[in-house]
């Protein structure tokens, strides 16, 4: 963890909030598409994040929640007030260390209690990086399923914000996409998020949950007040389209929604867009019917583009949908660098690198 | 993290202590109250620190503390310096020890040998720690749960894993509990209590610490968890965090750290500079500390009785230093007369050993019977060599069983990858150890 995350986790949600602060600051790259179920109460993505922990606390008596700050609310206030109802020995701060967080977690996970873990920032989780990869992932299978650790679910912050730099903005799915026996997940908004949530805790493989920060306030939607769970490794394919199938996750699906509708209106080209929802395990076959109905594909993540996840469901769709590609599968993605600061706008697969893509794909 | 949140605070109150300054004129105890309601004249008041202020500067050296004695109870020729300290433990208890440090010690040798031979692919052993294995093993209940590092085989002695239970795992077979995924020494048992052993090392720290605190929440808990690690894996940074969240979190859990000298080759004197790991528990991390005579089992399983007692009681977790030699190689992929004499380790595989120094008391006990033990020796290791013979004409379990295990359920990508490597096998059959495995 670093000095200066408290300041700029509040900061990052004030800016989003007044949109007054800075004009650099302000400067949102894409407008959010709500998911409408026509019922529910009004919630950003924090208060469903909130929400969906609250009933997970309830339901099972040994559930845990904790990690930096988590006591008072947490930096970007998922877990506010749950202190209090839950008391301080189920909700509770620990330490400034992501790898005790992450191996006390998996401690927890062991005796069969439900862990729920939030590293404050995706930025941060490499100090864990180990522990996840190493223990967390080959709990079971290095023990012949004697012991597990399947009841534990991280929480992460992540994504860019516009302003959050190198070590606020990132996206580190494709690390934990490499490793068998995670569960990766990301929502693009408050239904998704609380759904995935109560669907990690219950599922029996430890699962990581990013969710992109930019979205905490900036996205609000009717959120059903009941428990529910969204399906885990399935797609949500969110606009129909017959002539291009553009694939993200998290924020950049809203980008991609965007892009899809000028298409539409200024190219008159017909877009599909799909949430890919899960990292791992990933949704094979909607992605493949997907692919082979339009031809070509177009993946966009915020995400460096060498071994991003986008490499994966490439080189996955040339190999099972060769045949039905009028062009190459391409990528629209961040570049091979460090997320950059006042750089941002330029590094960033925003609508207008990605309406460039359509052009170019229906072009080939 | 929170480090600009904390001194906008502390601004904060600064300002309000040069106002408070102003207004009453200067009552430094006044101000002192902004942090904490406790009124005191000589201690300051940090939220960091309670400490007396002094105005003698002092560089304070690690030689201004004296190292922290060993508890030992029984000297090297088995007799016990004071009587009070003698546990008492019954003829039967005794030889259980010692013939579990024996059993131990007999099959370490013939496993050892096994790989050199090639009949196995890697081992490690526990000569020269067997009595903090089987001394702290013999001071917990089963309901304990134990993290072990790799090398505390005799936990699992104690607690009833059979020679084929071992064996069964160093060669991977149908019959190893672990499905034959992990090299060999990687055991654990789910009856037993005894979480499967992992190569990354100290990783089973902070876990165990996670596992303790859930524990404690559960109503009426009486059982505590075991850490077992090394000196040299607490230098890796999840001992720290054991180290740190097991205190400041009230984890009943005893930090069992063997440190018996060497981690692979690097001697404990260039893994640490402080008064062992022992010495960071009570002033670094705030822990309730022991250390004891690891080749003394006695000491060893009265110190653990004390721990497991405490951590219990206090919901509050204990660093627990055994010290011992590691008497045998780092494991089969190691000569350690590359980096420490052959003297020196002769002195702790012979009158320094912890089998020697039970034996002696046992002798003055009148308790041994040479000729009936020498028949035990024998006994293990004909039990040891029948095992071998059989475990390693067991066959391994089918191929299938490389795709299970990663998730609850085979998703469909590995459903989909285990169907592309049967169609590979049924055409290329001839080049496939087909016939070690089940069918």
């Amino acid at each position: 963890m670093n000095i200066v995350s408290a300041q700029l986790g509040n900061s990052l949600y004030n800016c989003v909030r007044s949109n007054l602060i800075w004009p650099l600051w302000t400067r949102s790259h894409f407008t959010y598409y709500p998911t409408s179920l026509g019922t529910g109460k009004r919630m950003n993505m924090f208060n469903a994040i909130n929400n969906a922990m609250d009933l997970a606390l309830d339901e099972d008596k040994s559930a845990l929640l904790f990690g930096e700050d988590v006591g008072f609310g947490g930096v970007f206030r998922c877990s506010v007030n749950l202190r209090d109802k839950y008391g301080s020995q189920r909700v509770f701060n620990t330490p400034l260390c992501e790898q005790g967080i992450a191996g006390f977690a998996i401690g927890v996970a062991n005796t069969g209690a439900t862990a729920i873990a939030e590293i404050q920032f995706a930025d941060y989780i490499f100090p864990s990086f180990d522990q996840i990869v190493n223990e967390a992932a080959k709990y079971r299978y290095r023990s012949g399923g004697l012991f597990d650790c399947g009841s534990l679910t991280f929480r992460v912050p992540c994504g860019a914000v516009g302003h959050g730099a190198l070590y606020h903005s990132q996206s580190p799915e494709a690390y934990f996409a490499h490793t068998p026996g995670l569960r990766v997940v990301i929502p693009r908004g408050p239904i998704k998020a609380k759904g995935l949530i109560l669907a990690c805790i219950r599922d029996p493989n430890p699962c990581i949950v990013f969710e992109p920060k930019t979205l905490y306030r900036a996205a609000v939607e009717e959120v059903p007040t009941e428990y529910y769970t969204s399906e885990l490794g399935k797609a949500d394919i969110l606009r129909h389209g017959k002539d291009v199938t553009l694939i993200g996750w998290g924020t950049q699906v809203h980008v991609l929604l965007e892009v899809a509708e000028t298409a539409k209106s200024k190219l008159n080209i017909d877009c599909e867009v799909i949430d890919l929802v899960s990292i791992l395990p990933w949704d094979t076959i909607a992605i493949c019917a997907s692919a082979k109905k339009t031809g070509r594909v177009i993946i966009a993540h915020e995400a460096p583009l060498t071994q991003g996840f986008g490499s994966e469901l490439a080189s996955y769709i040339q190999e099972k949908c060769f045949l039905h590609l009028e062009a190459p599968v391409k990528r629209v993605t961040g570049w091979d660098t460090p997320f950059p600061h006042v750089f941002e706008p330029f590094y960033m697969p925003d609508k207008h690198r990605c309406l460039s893509a359509i052009n170019d794909i229906v072009n080939f | 993290m929170s480090f600009l949140r904390k001194s906008v605070h502390l601004m904060g109150s600064v300002a309000r202590r040069q106002q408070h300054l102003k207004v009453i004129g200067g009552a430094i105890s006044t101000a002192a109250r902004d942090f904490s309601s406790k009124p005191s004249d000589d201690y300051a008041n940090f939220p960091g620190a309670k400490a007396p202020f002094v105005s003698k500067l002092n560089l304070i050296q690690p030689e201004d503390y004296a190292p922290i004695p060993i508890y030992r109870v029984m000297d090297q020729d088995g007799y016990i310096a004071d009587e009070s300290q003698d546990p008492q433990l019954s003829r039967e208890v005794v030889e259980k020890m010692f013939r579990d440090m024996v059993l131990l010690n007999t099959m370490d040798k013939i496993l050892y040998e096994s790989q050199r031979q090639g009949r196995i692919s890697f081992y490690m052993t526990n000569f020269g720690e067997e009595a903090s294995h089987i001394g702290s093993a013999a001071a917990l209940e089963m309901r304990d749960l134990i993290y072990g590092q790799y090398r505390e085989a005799g936990v699992l002695v104690w607690r009833g894993f059979r020679i084929d239970q071992f064996i069964d795992q160093c060669y991977g077979n149908t019959d190893d509990l672990g499905r034959g995924k992990q090299m060999p020494v990687h055991y654990g048992s789910r009856e037993l209590n005894f979480v499967t052993i992992s190569s990354p090392l100290s990783t089973q720290m902070p876990q165990a610490v996670g596992a303790a605190y859930a524990m404690k929440l559960r109503p009426d808990n009486d059982a505590c968890v075991v850490c077992y690690f090394g000196e040299g894996a607490a230098s890796e940074g999840d001992a720290h965090a054991a180290f740190n969240f097991a205190a400041t979190l009230g984890c009943p859990t005893i930090l069992f750290c063997r440190n018996n000298g060497f981690a692979i080759s690097t001697p404990s004197h260039e893994q640490y500079k402080g008064d062992g790991i022992a010495g960071r528990g009570p002033m670094g991390y705030g822990i309730t500390t022991i250390r004891v005579d690891g080749t003394d089992v006695f000491a060893v399983y009265n110190a653990m009785k004390a721990a497991r007692e405490y951590v219990l009681k206090e919901n509050k977790p204990v660093v627990f230093e055994a010290l011992a030699y590691r008497v045998g190689h780092h494991s089969t992929s190691d000569d350690s007369t590359a980096y420490r004499p052959a003297e020196e380790i002769e002195i702790w595989n012979s009158v320094e050993h912890p089998i020697s120094k039970l034996k002696r008391y046992m002798v003055h006990k009148g308790w041994f019977d040479e000729t009936v033990e020498n028949e035990y020796v024998k006994d293990i290791r004909k039990k040891v060599l029948k095992q071998i013979a059989v475990s390693e004409k067991k066959l391994k379990s089918n191929w299938r069983e490389m795709f299970e295990g990663v998730y609850a359920e085979m998703p469909d990508h590995l459903i989909e990858q285990r169907s592309e490597l049967e169609k590979h096998i049924g055409a290329h059959k001839e080049h496939y150890p087909s016939m070690n495995f089940e069918k």
